[in-house]
């Protein structure tokens, strides 16, 4: 966006007047101020901002944020937005979803917005649990969790996001978390830089009903060797004192020790536009509680040029005017064939 | 051997064969040129649910009606004059249309023992042989060896020349009425311009059909339909989806407003969706959804966006819009939901037609959820209606259905169409854009008439949100307030209520003002009631008809109207929805007549109900 603004707005000026209302300690806090912060940075005229919402507890976001919003039903904020976007292609154009909205009862809409690439965002609070129907598990829970709806262990294979995302042609994939404000604002600004649906997967703690589901990738004793942040064009390395690294072993992704000699320009150079490689850091997707397990990858997986359906669509419509005309519609009204009775 | 012309006021044609062999495209064709010369008409096309059910079976046969007159007519006829069979099948479903000594022109190689066995009539019966049809005056043609003849020269292969039958059979049935051939060469010129071989065989068969007419022994009467005395003016044919696609254009068109229309397709209402799909250069925005739900949603976010916003279903469909409908409802947006009804429940009768989704429309939403109703009753009334429903979305701020159904749908007729400045222009209200310092923008603020302002992103400072959560009124923020939700779910009703002001009064379309018997009608069945009550009235009955099209709210006059008959019996093609409201509303003594066959009401159907009431 480069699109200049008479007047700059700052964090202040994206807060409502609604007292938020998320539990105290809830991650959204967290991703909400990160947002509020890094939006205006965008460039993007305040009054051109929309972010729309389905149901769940991070679908009360629009109402927290100084902009056009729209909460509307359980599911289909992909569907709204999309039509928004085919109608006013100059609006910049947000969902925030949740685990529960985008891959459950709005699981058909996400593939088809991703495949149809219209140019919007999408932040999807992935907290692994139902939080505003208190707690049931979600299509991203793992197998064998314990809630009120699942006493004896959810017997629900998973979904894995990122992995689903690519499997439907997205043209941009990332995944950060709410206690990581720095990367998390980064990722955000890459997100909206990139045309097409760009797809953010962000780790939320709910701590009412599955908390600490995330602490591993977090918490100053676990973070350094459970999660690898990927960076474009540099070599896959992790782990306490960046001493752990990871190879390609045909395609198969191997853990290697640096401080045995292996050097780093051995190593898997993460490359956004690979879709290959993508494919297989999306499934950088063990328990973190089995042995040799890989770790969790943050940040841009993969990237693609690719046409955006607005773009497409309004220039069929310049393309046929150009060709043919405006239409007329006295033309239109009288059709082909007439005939007169005097 | 000569040749005599009788001269006739009204002729029923039907058309039936294979869902393969061309039947509507004859039809459509005949159609056409019947128009062009002046006639009114009406048009009754019923195909299968399958696109080609197995080959010469009862279950694959595809008819199309077409009525064309010299006088003003209503239906496209209770029963047939003339019925064109291609083979056994088509005989055999379709006889019971064919009034006593009507004219069968049957392709007699669709009568060998196969076709015959999978019309399923008992070994070694032929009914052209056999004289069951002698109250008929039957004509064979073997219309499969005369085409094929006719192309040998051709060079094309056995399945394009079989292809060119209806061609024959559409060329011999402008010779027996006195039609010429110049519109359907046109028309086939210009649809096979891209291949001349089949161009020219096509053309051939045509010219072949209508010489067999000219030089065949077995024909010796033309017919004569003089031109109708239609009110003046210029006329086009025109189908009634045609109709609302159109109708949706001139809506945008004179508001202003970017069309979009988003929608998944669904029989019968998806030719509105290719109608639209061809209309690029007026700025029309087509968006084919995943589901229903996808586009019904799309269609809400490009209402907030500003747009006119459309999406068309039927039944099926509807239902799985019901949710997001309450939500432009709760938004108060405007937004059209078309429901072009078919035979439900379920997937129901998906090509046959059925007006049982009134109470869907009224009542199929979760909450107090009241949407204004408005139905179309003839395939050009499609136009005006939908252009009404464009109308009453943009100024009062809501959504709207508009009902049509698979015979008007599909039906055609002609249309004295208006010019584009004639049509009225819909006022869309923006919120204006607000500066620094002015007062903070209260999304649900509302005129005298309880409806807010259309407040679009992009305008300055009037950034806010809407939900499906209940709002507080005027400031839109969510409100759990018990007396906050009953003030707006009473204020949303009061607002559709409102809309009874800026719709005309019902008026009684045939008949007194007060009488016996009224007929209440709503959608497509205006034209077998008016074609009824018209003649019921000639032989001295005392009956009215009323035909509804503001189905809610309903015109501040009905009760009074109600009030003044002695009897009202309302005909609907479903098992009493209409007749419901009015009991309920106006508590009067309505009597249901109900047809659930997946066809329209016959003329004479409704004429021995009047008769029959009025006897008692």
């Amino acid at each position: 966006m480069s699109e200049t603004i008479e007047k700059p707005y700052t964090a202040k000026d994206l807060e409502t007047d609604q007292d938020v209302r998320w539990c105290p300690g809830c991650g959204d806090y967290s991703i909400l101020k990160q947002v509020q912060k890094v939006v205006p940075e965008l460039g993007i005229k305040r009054e051109n901002l929309v972010f729309v919402s389905g149901i769940g507890c991070s679908s009360r976001f629009p109402y927290y944020m100084e902009t056009f919003g729209m909460h509307s039903i359980h599911g289909r904020a992909t569907a709204i937005a999309s039509g928004l976007k085919a109608a006013r292609p100059e609006l910049s154009v947000w969902i925030v979803t949740g685990d529960g909205d985008a891959l459950s009862i709005g699981g058909n809409h996400l593939i088809h917005i991703l495949r149809k690439n219209f140019n919007v965002n999408i932040l999807l609070f992935n907290n692994q649990i139902y939080g505003l129907t208190k707690g049931q598990y979600s299509p991203a829970s793992e197998e064998g969790k314990i809630t009120k709806s699942s006493p004896m262990g959810s017997i629900d294979h998973p979904f894995n996001p990122l992995a689903l995302c690519l499997g439907a042609d997205s043209t941009f994939i990332a995944r950060t978390m709410d206690r990581d404000p720095t990367h998390l604002r980064e990722v955000i600004k890459r997100a909206n830089d990139h045309k097409g649906t760009s797809m953010v997967e962000i780790y939320q703690n709910c701590n009412v009903f599955n908390d600490g589901a995330f602490f591993i990738y977090t918490d100053k004793e676990t973070k350094a060797v459970e999660t690898l942040f990927l960076e474009q064009g540099k070599p896959l390395i992790f782990g306490e004192g960046k001493t752990k690294g990871i190879k390609l072993d045909g395609f198969k992704p191997v853990i290697v020790d640096l401080t045995d000699g292996t050097a780093a320009s051995d190593l898997w150079i993460h490359d956004e536009t690979d879709r290959v490689k993508a494919g297989l850091l999306s499934r950088f997707f063990d328990n973190p509680s089995t042995e040799g397990h890989l770790p969790r990858p943050f940040g841009v997986f993969y990237t693609e040029a690719r046409y955006c359906y607005e773009d497409a669509l309004v220039d069929q419509i310049t393309t046929t005017i150009a060709k043919s005309g405006k239409g007329d519609l006295n033309k239109l009204l009288k059709g082909g064939n007439t005939w007169t009775i005097a | 051997m000569s040749k005599t012309t009788e001269v006739t006021k009204d002729i029923t044609i039907l058309f039936a064969g294979d869902s393969g062999d061309g039947i509507q495209l004859a039809g459509t064709q005949f159609t056409n040129t019947t128009a062009l010369f002046g006639n009114d008409l009406s048009t009754f096309p019923n195909f299968p649910a399958e696109i080609r059910a197995p080959q010469g079976t009862l279950a694959g046969v595809s008819g199309f009606q077409l009525r064309f007159s010299s006088i003003e007519i209503f239906t496209p006829g209770d029963i047939c004059d003339v019925l064109v069979v291609m083979n056994a099948a088509a005989l055999k479903a379709n006889l019971k249309q064919l009034k006593t000594g009507g004219i069968i022109i049957a392709n007699s190689d669709g009568f060998d023992p196969k076709n015959l066995g999978l019309a399923k009539y008992p070994a070694s019966v032929n009914p052209l042989k056999d004289n069951s049809l002698e109250k008929y005056k039957v004509h064979e043609v073997d219309v499969t060896k005369l085409t094929k003849e006719c192309l040998k020269e051709s060079g094309l292969g056995i399945k394009e020349i079989d292809r060119t039958k209806n061609m024959f059979v559409l060329g011999f049935i402008l010779w027996m009425f006195n039609r010429d051939m110049d519109n359907t060469i046109k028309y086939i010129q210009d649809k096979f311009k891209k291949n001349p071989a089949v161009m020219d065989a096509n053309i051939k068969t045509l010219k072949a059909g209508y010489h067999f007419g000219d030089t065949s022994e077995t024909f010796t009467t033309r017919f004569q339909v003089e031109k109708a005395q239609l009110e003046k003016g210029e006329y086009r044919n025109i189908m009634g989806n045609q109709a609302a696609a159109i109708g949706l254009i001139a809506a945008a068109e004179r508001s202003g407003l970017t069309l979009f229309y988003g929608t998944y397709p669904i029989t019968p209402a998806t030719d509105i969706l290719h109608e639209l799909a061809r209309y690029k250069n007026f700025g029309v925005k087509t968006f084919q959804a995943e589901d229903e739900i996808a586009a019904i949603g799309s269609t809400i976010g490009a209402s907030f966006g500003g747009a006119l916003a459309v999406t068309a279903s039927s039944g099926p469909g509807i239902a799985l819009k019901g949710e997001a409908i309450g939500l432009a409802l709760m938004l108060e947006i405007p937004l059209v939901i078309i429901n072009i009804q078919r035979g439900g429940p379920s997937t129901g009768l998906p090509t046959k037609t059925e007006q049982s989704d009134l109470l869907q429309a009224l009542y199929g939403r979760n909450g107090e959820a009241p949407v204004p109703v408005v139905a179309a009753y003839s395939p050009s009334d499609c136009f005006t209606t939908v252009f009404e429903a464009c109308r009453i979305a943009v100024e009062h701020m809501t959504p709207v259905f508009f009902m049509s159904d698979g015979y008007i749908a599909n039906g055609s007729e002609p249309w004295k169409f208006p010019t584009a400045d004639s049509l009225p222009t819909i006022k869309a209200v923006f919120a204006e854009p607000r500066n620094e310092g002015d007062e903070k923008y209260m999304p649900y603020k509302r005129d005298e008439k309880l409806v807010r302002k259309w407040a679009i992103p992009g305008t300055k400072g009037l950034e806010h949100r809407v939900g499906g959560i209940e709002k507080e009124d005027i400031t839109g923020n969510i409100s759990y307030d018990p007396d906050n939700h009953e003030h707006m779910v009473k204020t949303r009703a009061k607002k559709v209520e409102n809309i009874a002001d800026s719709i005309p009064l019902q008026q009684i379309d045939n008949g007194k003002e007060k009488g016996k018997l009224l007929i209440v009608g709503w959608g497509s069945t205006y034209g077998s009631i008016k074609a009824a009550v018209r003649e019921a009235i000639e032989e001295g009955y005392d009956v009215s008809h009323a035909h509804i099209k503001y189905l809610n709210p309903l015109p501040k006059n009905l009760g009074e109207i109600l009030y003044n008959f002695e009897n009202i019996i309302v005909p609907e093609m479903n098992n009493g929805q209409l007749v419901k409201v009015l009991r309920d509303k106006y508590l009067v003594p309505a009597v249901p007549f109900n047809k659930i066959k997946g066809m329209p009401f016959s003329a004479a159907e409704i004429k021995e109900k009047i008769v029959e009431t009025l006897k008692k």
